[in-house]
């Protein structure tokens, strides 16, 4: 049975169990599966997937959970903990018993995407879709035959939630991996701002397939800080498609943060619409043993006076392969544009390896744009800096390597998030270098 | 050699030469093994090199172009094309400058071409111009007691073959690529240099030295070998615009530099561009690859392309020796309709490898510029640097500018450094000119000669001054 | 405790120090003065371990033990500490984590264990005060975006966490106004001891007002040329260098 064939024979499996379905999910249902078809899986040769491989995916044989029995216990050492509203899947199955929906403010609609299908699905069906079509990638179209839960987030004009909302995808060990395709929904009304927490965790063993494709609409002024925390056990499969929308004066700010995953892509693109419309990249992995970690960004200034920024570090280990690949495509008539991209990249080992490719399209001679990328060495002059205060080589070198991380964590606002990725910086650093203690003593200082 | 001698040498142009002596002839358009079989026999080809072209010919059937290229041209009919087609007779040219087009002769007034070489550029019959071979005599008996050898492919193959046999293809093999495999089956024409070990090439040697007015280089093949501590400098083309019947242009360049070897190979590409709607233009599918084979050799690329319809060129280094260096500078110029997607390869194997990409896209008009590079390092490759600058500058609102850099490392005691711009000429830079009396298309000239500025100093002296005016000439009517 | 004899150093091809010998004792300040280019940062970069400096003859000893034999780290363990004239920035590692890095590097030559985090906390929290800084400043990357000022008090409060037997201290005044040049010798001053030796290297006499050297040493063409008590220094600040250079030479 060819690949393909398997996974459509598992979606046929599961539209039998299906009850009746509006008409406009069964038709783009059938779309996706078509597309799928057509497409199969990509290959190397397909240049948007020149250096990932998804062999471990296509050839994967994956169930669908049937529920999202999790024990509390491991939930809870897993967890952020922090004071938010929650929405937790198990395998891609929600878990009403972890997830928080108390005291959801006014103006914040926060559901599963099953719940607010049968609350209204025509107001669903609109921005579903819309931005990340079934002609997006093969993983879209596949997520599109599949989809049938995820999260939905919706905001009312002007309203600001304090708490941020954290959308927590848990991954179960067991004897059948299973596969998901969550569909997450986010509708910032204008001059509404919220922070969106997107937490992939799991069981050690766990070894599943997700396939996530995400849209995020952003009216005239909204503000949504998002982050991306990939925390995933080391032989999950992750593939992710982001992609935003930004109407005038919105601001969209993403920390993409990698530490886990077997293999992960993703694809963030945003679409900057309308003029004073900002995005902001920050990204930060950390690949080690046989980790496979792809990162592709799309700035598109489709509108005047827009602004992106992006800034991405990768810190590779072992035999750990990454890859970074950012575009700004400046539109035609799109004047006054600021478009500023930086990659920098540190191996640890000599079969950790790096694939970079910054690209800049222009069509319009009234930009600055300009994209650095550098992989390399720490700074000597900083090693002997340390050096003559005491500090052995190897954890100067791993100051360094921390600091290298640091930089893109300085901008995390939730102190939360930032000293629990520093730590695990710190603890997967090659243990030479030693430097959990440290962290921690720094975080014992800022909590006091 | 004396400066002033050289540049009398560049300066002339002469009759005979390289200038291979053959009975007029062309064959029907179309491209099958018997015009494959009738070029190897013009040429008066061993049975070797006959089979080595069918091969490529054969790899050429089992391929397909490339598409890759941020390029938007249609698609070529190979069948349509004529592979030979014989030097114009004396008769069939312009019998003088009278004849030629005003426009023309107009570019190369502002170019600053000496009167007597304008005449050979516009193809003006060549006994009409000159009488004199003795400058190319002297030439080349200088050459001969360096022991340094530079004929026409044609000759080697005829003269060397056991040189030829040796090192063609072994940079660029046959079936490299689309444009190569086509180039290795139906070549005609082209440069190939041997310079010995320890020899130092005494002057700097020119295609300036071999044209001979025809229509060459539609498919040309070039080889240079400097063997250990051997070096050269050569330079192709040059600024004045050239015009060809051929639309279709697929070069292949190959150098080869062995222990402490060093190759320099600048080029001034001036091809027609087409009319104002790209009409017309010539199509330009270029293979050049130097391979550092031996430590511590160094191969240097520098290129301005201002000319052609289409530009699809990639002068790449092979770093296989240890501590070899690569260098690749280039300037390209895209106005009116003109595509060009260009850069180049460091293919770091060797320790210590270092390699330098310094590239300025200028692009204006309705034109569209990519910068295409590939920087790759291998795991033997312990300690390699490479530096990437690359900027663009936009001239109008109707042109395009795009950056695609691959990096692929995998070593970790690699350091690559990558940085690229955008921008476009600034109203201030424009405003402080112009407030100091200078009009506003000297000041954009001024400006973009300083943007490129990193890339001429890499120029032999004489091509650099051409090389500047050739760049506002191309510039002419971008602004306002 | 330091001990350097006939040091010659090299620096790219060309001599700098030309056969200098210092002995300071435990307990003892000593300043060393000279004109620009003299030579003074040369010799504290040395003692130092800094990379670049060839040292073609001489020794120096360092309570018996050969220092120009040691590792970097060691020279700093075993209680070498150099303050910088231009304290480097190093984007992205907080002071913190450099102090306890030292500290506890320190420690561990010395046999003893790490530091105990609530001791650790206290230490450097009352260091910190002693030096009127702020604690948010533990938490910034070292040295970044610091004014000439908090780096020169920087080096200093590294001084008081790590207390070096041998503190050296490279034009720790220039750069300096008059406030935060008294806090920079309190913090100094502070470090006297009967078991430690200070050495400063400075251009000009205003820092010994603050700092009363017991030693000055005069360096000129990398050597030195005269040594006296602290009266050497306020001479050399009313006549300059050149009535010094004219004695040598006589």
């Amino acid at each position: 049975m060819s690949d393909v064939q398997r996974f459509l024979d598992r979606l046929a499996e599961r539209n039998a169990q299906r009850g009746l379905e509006p008409t406009w999910i069964a038709a783009r249902r059938q779309a996706g599966a078509a597309r799928f078809e057509a497409l199969g899986f990509p290959n190397r040769r397909v240049e948007a997937w020149k250096y990932t491989d998804v062999r471990a995916i296509a050839t994967g044989d994956f169930t669908l959970a049937r529920d999202a029995e999790f024990s509390p216990a491991t939930a809870a050492t897993l967890t952020l903990p922090l004071e938010a509203y929650r929405l937790t899947f198990v395998d891609g199955v929600f878990a009403p018993a972890l997830s928080d929906l108390d005291d959801l403010p006014e103006g914040v609609a926060l559901m599963p995407l099953s719940a607010a299908l049968a609350e209204n699905h025509e107001a669903v069906g609109g921005p579903l879709g819309r931005l990340t079509g079934v002609e997006f990638s093969p993983f879209a179209a596949l997520n599109t035959a599949f989809m049938e839960e995820g999260a939905v987030v919706r905001l009312a004009p002007r309203t600001v939630v304090k708490k941020p909302i954290i959308l927590q995808f848990l991954s179960r060990a067991g004897e059948q991996a299973v596969m998901s395709h969550p569909r997450i929904l986010i509708e910032a009304g204008s001059r509404s701002e919220a922070t969106v927490i997107e937490h992939h965790v799991g069981e050690a063993e766990a070894a599943n397939f997700t396939n996530l494709v995400e849209e995020v609409f952003l009216e005239r002024g909204a503000i949504l800080t998002h982050y991306k925390l990939q925390e995933a056990p080391h032989q999950d499969l992750h593939v992710a498609s982001i992609h935003v929308e930004q109407a005038r004066d919105s601001r969209y700010t993403s920390f993409n943060l990698n530490l886990g995953g077997g293999l992960v892509r993703n694809d963030l693109v945003t679409e900057l619409d309308g003029q004073g419309a900002e995005a902001h990249f920050n990204g930060l992995f950390y690949g080690q043993g046989r980790q496979h970690v792809d990162n592709h960004t799309l700035a598109n200034h489709n509108a005047p006076r827009t602004f992106s920024n992006e800034n991405y570090k990768g810190i590779l280990d072992d035999r750990a392969h990454g890859v970074f690949n950012g575009k700004v495509v400046v539109k035609r008539d799109s004047q006054q544009i600021e478009g500023f991209q930086s990659n920098a990249n540190l191996l640890l080992s000599d079969r950790a390896h790096i694939d970079a490719k910054p690209e800049l399209e222009i069509y319009a001679d009234d930009v600055k744009c300009s994209h650095g990328t550098t992989t390399g060495q720490l700074d000597e002059e900083a090693v002997y800096a340390l050096r003559t205060r005491g500090i052995d080589e190897q954890t100067a070198r791993g100051l360094l390597t921390l600091a290298f991380a640091g930089e893109v964590l300085e901008q995390v606002g939730l102190d939360v998030v930032a000293e629990r990725v520093e730590l695990a910086v710190a603890g997967k650093l090659p243990e030479r270098f030693n430097l959990a203690g440290l962290v921690e003593a720094a975080v014992a200082l800022s909590e006091d | 050699m004396a400066s002033q001698e050289m540049e009398q040498l560049v300066r002339r142009e002469y009759k005979e030469g390289f200038v291979t002596d053959i009975e007029s002839d062309t064959v029907p358009p179309g491209l099958d093994e018997s015009t494959i079989a009738f070029i190897s026999h013009k040429k008066g080809e061993p049975e070797w090199m006959l089979e080595w072209r069918l091969k490529a010919y054969h790899q050429w059937l089992k391929m397909t172009p490339p598409s890759w290229a941020h390029l938007d041209y249609p698609p070529i009919d190979y069948q349509a094309i004529s592979y030979y087609s014989a030097p114009k007779r004396d008769e069939d040219r312009p019998q003088s400058l009278d004849e030629v087009d005003p426009k023309l002769l107009e570019t190369y007034e502002k170019l600053g071409i000496p009167l007597h070489e304008r005449a050979a550029l516009a193809g003006v019959a060549v006994d009409a111009v000159f009488d004199s071979v003795s400058v190319t005599t002297t030439f080349k008996e200088k050459l001969h007691e360096a022991g340094v050898i530079f004929c026409s492919i044609s000759e080697a193959i005829r003269d060397y073959p056991e040189l030829v046999k040796q090192y063609l293809g072994s940079v660029v093999p046959q079936g490299d690529n689309y444009f190569a495999a086509l180039n290795s089956a139906v070549f005609t024409d082209g440069s190939f240099v041997f310079v010995p070990e320890g020899v130092t090439c005494p002057m700097e040697l020119s295609t300036y030295f071999r044209i001979n007015a025809a229509n060459t280089g539609q498919f040309e093949r070039t080889l240079i070998i400097c063997e250990s501590r051997a070096q050269v400098s050569y330079l192709e083309g040059c600024t004045a615009p050239q015009r060809d019947e051929n639309q279709l242009h697929a070069a292949v360049v190959e150098l080869v530099a062995l222990e402490d070897a060093s190759i320099k190979y600048s080029t001034v590409q001036n091809w027609y561009p087409g009319d104002e709607d790209g009409k017309g233009g010539i199509y330009n599918f270029v293979t050049k690859r130097g391979d550092c084979r031996g430590d511590r050799s160094h191969i240097s690329w520098t290129q301005v392309e201002t000319g052609s319809a289409i530009t699809w060129k990639y002068p790449s280094c092979v770093l296989r020796g240890r501590d070899s260096i690569g260098e690749f500078y280039s300037v390209a110029v895209t106005n009116g309709r003109q595509q060009a997607d260009t850069g180049t390869k460091m293919i770091h194997i060797g320790e210590g490898t270092r390699s330098t990409i310094v590239s300025k896209g200028i692009s204006a008009g309705r034109a569209d510029q990519s910068y295409r590079g590939l920087v790759k390092i291998g795991p033997r490759a312990k300690g390699a640097r490479n530096f990437t600058q690359c900027d663009s500058l936009l001239i109008g609102d109707q042109c395009g500018a795009h950056t695609f850099p691959y990096q692929e490392i995998g070593n970790s005691t690699a350091t690559v450094e990558h940085e690229a711009t955008t921008s476009k000429i600034g109203e201030d830079q424009l405003f402080y000119c112009q407030s100091r009396g200078i009009s506003e298309e000297d000041a954009v000239n001024m400006i973009v000669n300083g943007f490129c500025k990193d890339v001429f100093q890499e120029l032999p002296m004489e091509f650099a001054v051409e090389a500047e005016a050739l760049l506002n000439v191309t510039l002419e009517g971008a602004v306002g | 405790m330091l001990e350097v004899k006939d040091l010659h150093v090299t620096v790219e091809g060309s001599e700098i120090l030309k056969g200098l010998t210092l002995t300071i004792n435990a307990g003892e300040v000593h300043a060393i003065m000279g004109p620009n280019g003299a030579g003074k940062s040369t010799l504290s970069a040395v003692i130092a371990g800094k990379d670049g400096y060839e040292v073609t003859q001489g020794t120096v000893t360092f309570e018996g033990q050969d220092v120009l034999e040691m590792e970097i780290e060691e020279r700093a363990r075993k209680g070498l500490l150099l303050g910088f004239q231009y304290p480097v920035e190093i984007p992205g590692v907080k002071n913190i984590y450099l102090l306890k890095a030292a500290l506890n590097a320190k420690r561990e030559a010395e046999g003893l264990g790490e530091i105990p985090a609530p001791e650790f906390m206290k230490l450097i929290k009352e260091k910190v005060a002693f030096m009127k800084m702020d604690t948010s400043f533990l938490q910034r990357a070292v040295n970044e975006g610091f004014s000439g000022g908090e780096k020169k008090r920087n080096e200093i409060l590294q001084m008081l966490v790590l207390q070096p037997r041998l503190a050296m201290l490279d034009e720790i005044d220039s750069g300096l106004d008059i406030d935060a040049m008294k806090v920079v010798a309190d913090g100094v001053n502070s470090l006297r001891a009967e078991d430690r030796a200070i050495l400063l290297v400075t251009h000009y006499q205003r820092l010994l007002d603050y700092i009363v050297p017991d030693r000055v040493h005069v360096l000129v063409d990398g050597r030195i040329v005269k040594s006296g008590d602290a009266e050497l220094a306020r001479e050399l600040e009313a006549r300059g260098y050149d009535w010094v250079l004219e004695e040598t030479a006589a």
